[in-house]
């Protein structure tokens, strides 16, 4: 039963880079921008955060460090995309291979560093109930900002005005244009706000989950919350739900493993990618369904000449 | 403030010179790190653009680096032609590069009296079918289950490479290794034929030259070969046309997963001679942006690949006699492909001095 809970708890931390991520991801394809640079992104932030953490002794100074260097790797990705209107594929591999070389090249006097001690976090009261203790309330606070942010983007996209004009930029770019709104500021907004969230995932990654720097510690989880972002249908509570199931995937790899289930690690460790492509298909399978959800101007440029 | 006008033509000047310029900006961008960093921005350039040309030796050094590049770039060129999104090019050369190093495992284990000309086809075509069966998979699932290729193709590369991994630490483990994860050095006579006794350059580096030329035909003097890059554009017209798209994906996986799938069993018969974890050493990603530098055209991908693979050889050398780490290479690279798209919009725009005022940019 103890057991159960402490893996319930892995999973929720786990979970939470690729739900933040992917909610970021989500705002960028609601404005009809897909950044294919989440996997450089996170790399980027992922290095500054723990840059700041250590030289600054905060973690949280390492997520406005993150949140900082997403928004400025988002802000030239959104500039080349929708100022230049260059392919929004190329550009975003583009950002990711910078990325993976950048933080690479700058994050090399961090391997091998230590943060200071860990903290352990409580909620005061529920933190003592038994099984859902241990389960639920004893998490960094960065956890349960992860809910708090996927509800407070739920709220701005279905019920309040901007949420509405984002959504409508893009589904249909033109007709926003023409009712006097600014595409390409909204999208650039966008793209900023999603690059910002996509750093907070990578700060917390580098200082709280692992907490680490190792060159290419992401290990695919910009593109694993992509896949998300598709997996939601484009809706931010579903990316909670299927940032905690990939989380869990990658959590029961290392429990089987700790219970000594014979497989080689390296299969144990394929769980995660596998998973996010039989999702995929899953989801894809019906094409209807996926047209109806993804927002209608998704990876198209727009020129507001035309 | 500079305004960008829509050209009536895309300038085919501006196609060509694009790369040149991206390569100047992010010359001087390397020029500008270097001395930030404290080094000679003269000394440490000139390992990137000078001294991979400098001399024979060099030169075959850099012909071995553009072999797996180019036979890469062919295929990927193909696919983002054809509005396919093959980004999981290491994958594939991982997945041949196992399949042509299993078969020179086998043709060392059983000591097999083999000439390696015999060999040398053997090779291509076990390699060709691993990175071609590795591709399938993602052809498979996106026209049958409409799965996004990007997302499948890349999570891929991760599978293969954990793949590999097994394999070198397991099943594959040279037993008197010294518990090392490789295999046993492959027997000579697996080895690519070389050009010359004691140079690494090996007959693949003919062989990706032929297929860009092969490559080229398809493309622009083949039905089938037009037929694929109209999708990409136009994919109504195309299917107005009767082309179909589900043909389009699986002709162009199948042919750049096989190339990626040779170049990567030439690696591991070439210069390596044995299998390793160091077999997953970028060449798949780097080959996206040689393909975009080479335009997507076949030819250009052979000159590409000249730029990516000094960079790549430049890396080194500044790890080695400058002490910067050996990723320079891959910041380089990102900033050289950036730079490149921002560049491309000259194609279609044309940059315009403009009195700045606030309307100027909706």
């Amino acid at each position: 039963m103890n057991e159960l809970a402490l893996l319930v708890a892995a999973t929720l931390s786990a979970g939470t880079p690729l739900a933040i991520a992917g909610l970021g991801l989500l705002l960028n394809e609601r404005a009809g921008v897909l950044n294919l640079g989440a996997e450089g992104m996170l790399l980027i932030s992922a290095v500054a955060g723990f840059a700041a953490a250590y030289h600054g002794g905060s973690e949280w100074l390492g997520f406005a460090a993150g949140a900082a260097a997403g928004a400025a790797v988002a802000a030239v990705f959104g500039w080349l995309v929708v100022w230049l209107n260059t392919n929004q594929y190329a550009t975003g591999l583009a950002v990711s291979l910078f990325g993976s070389g950048f933080s690479a090249f700058v994050g090399i006097d961090y391997v091998g560093r230590q943060l200071g001690e860990k903290t352990a976090h409580a909620v005061p009261v529920l933190a003592d109930v038994p099984f859902l203790g241990p389960a639920l309330f004893r998490q960094h606070p960065m956890v349960y900002v992860a809910v708090a942010l996927v509800a407070a983007a739920a709220f701005f996209l279905y019920r309040t005005r901007a949420g509405l004009v984002l959504r409508a930029v893009g589904e249909s770019p033109q007709s926003a244009h023409a009712l006097g709104y600014g595409v390409r500021r909204i999208r650039l907004a966008a793209v900023v706000t999603g690059g910002a969230l996509c750093g907070v995932a990578g700060a917390f990654l580098s200082v709280v989950y692992t907490p680490l720097w190792v060159e290419g510690m992401v290990a695919g989880r910009g593109w694993i919350a992509l896949a998300l972002t598709v997996f939601a249908t484009w809706r931010p509570g579903r990316i909670l739900l299927g940032a905690y199931l990939f989380g869990g995937v990658t959590m029961l790899q290392l429990h089987l493993q700790a219970q000594g289930v014979q497989m080689p690690s390296q299969f144990m460790a394929m769980l995660p990618y596998v998973a996010t492509v039989v999702v995929l298909v899953l989801i894809s399978r019906n094409p209807l369904w996926i047209r109806l959800n993804m927002p209608a101007s998704l990876g198209k440029p727009f020129f507001p000449g035309a | 403030m500079i305004r960008l006008d829509v050209r009536q033509v895309p300038s085919l000047r501006m196609s060509v010179l694009s790369p040149i310029i991206a390569l100047a900006v992010t010359v001087a961008a390397g020029g500008v790190l270097f001395l930030a960093l404290g080094k000679d921005p003269v000394r440490v350039l000139s390992m990137f653009l000078v001294e991979p040309f400098n001399g024979v030796r060099a030169l075959t050094e850099l012909g071995l680096k553009c072999t797996p590049l180019i036979l890469c770039a062919l295929g990927l060129g193909l696919c983002f032609r054809s509005n396919v999104w093959n980004i999981g090019a290491e994958g594939q050369f991982l997945m041949g590069a196992i399949a042509g190093g299993g078969l020179a495992l086998w043709v060392t284990n059983a000591s097999a009296a083999l000439s390696p000309w015999v060999f040398f086809p053997l090779v291509v075509v076990a390699g060709a079918a691993g990175g071609a069966a590795w591709a399938a998979i993602v052809a498979l699932l996106r026209d049958r289950f409409n799965a996004n290729e990007i997302l499948v193709s890349l999570m891929l590369v991760y599978v293969a490479d954990l793949f590999l991994s097994w394999l070198v630490f397991g099943p594959w483990k040279d037993p008197l290794g010294f518990n090392f994860p490789q295999t046993v050095q492959f027997a000579a006579a697996t080895e690519i034929p070389r050009f010359v006794r004691g140079m690494r350059l090996h007959w693949g580096f003919a062989f990706a030259l032929v297929a860009a030329v092969l490559m080229w035909l398809f493309m622009f003097r083949t039905h089938r070969g037009i037929q694929l890059q109209i999708g990409g554009p136009a994919p109504a017209a195309a299917r107005y046309a009767g082309f179909s798209s589900r043909a389009a994906i699986w002709t162009t996986l199948l042919i750049s997963g096989a190339l990626a799938g040779i170049a990567g069993a030439f690696e591991v018969t070439g210069p390596m001679g044995q299998l390793t974890p160091h077999v997953a050493s970028g060449y798949g990603f780097t080959a996206i942006i040689v393909a975009f530098v080479g335009r997507l055209h076949p030819l250009g991908a052979v000159l590409g690949s000249v730029v990516l693979s000094a960079f790549v050889i430049g890396g080194q050398l500044a790890q080695s006699r400058v002490g910067l780490p050996a990723s320079v290479s891959g910041v380089f690279q990102g900033m050289l492909l950036l730079a490149l798209l921002g560049c491309d919009t000259l194609i279609h725009h044309r940059p315009r001095l403009a009195r700045w005022t606030w309307r100027a940019a909706p």
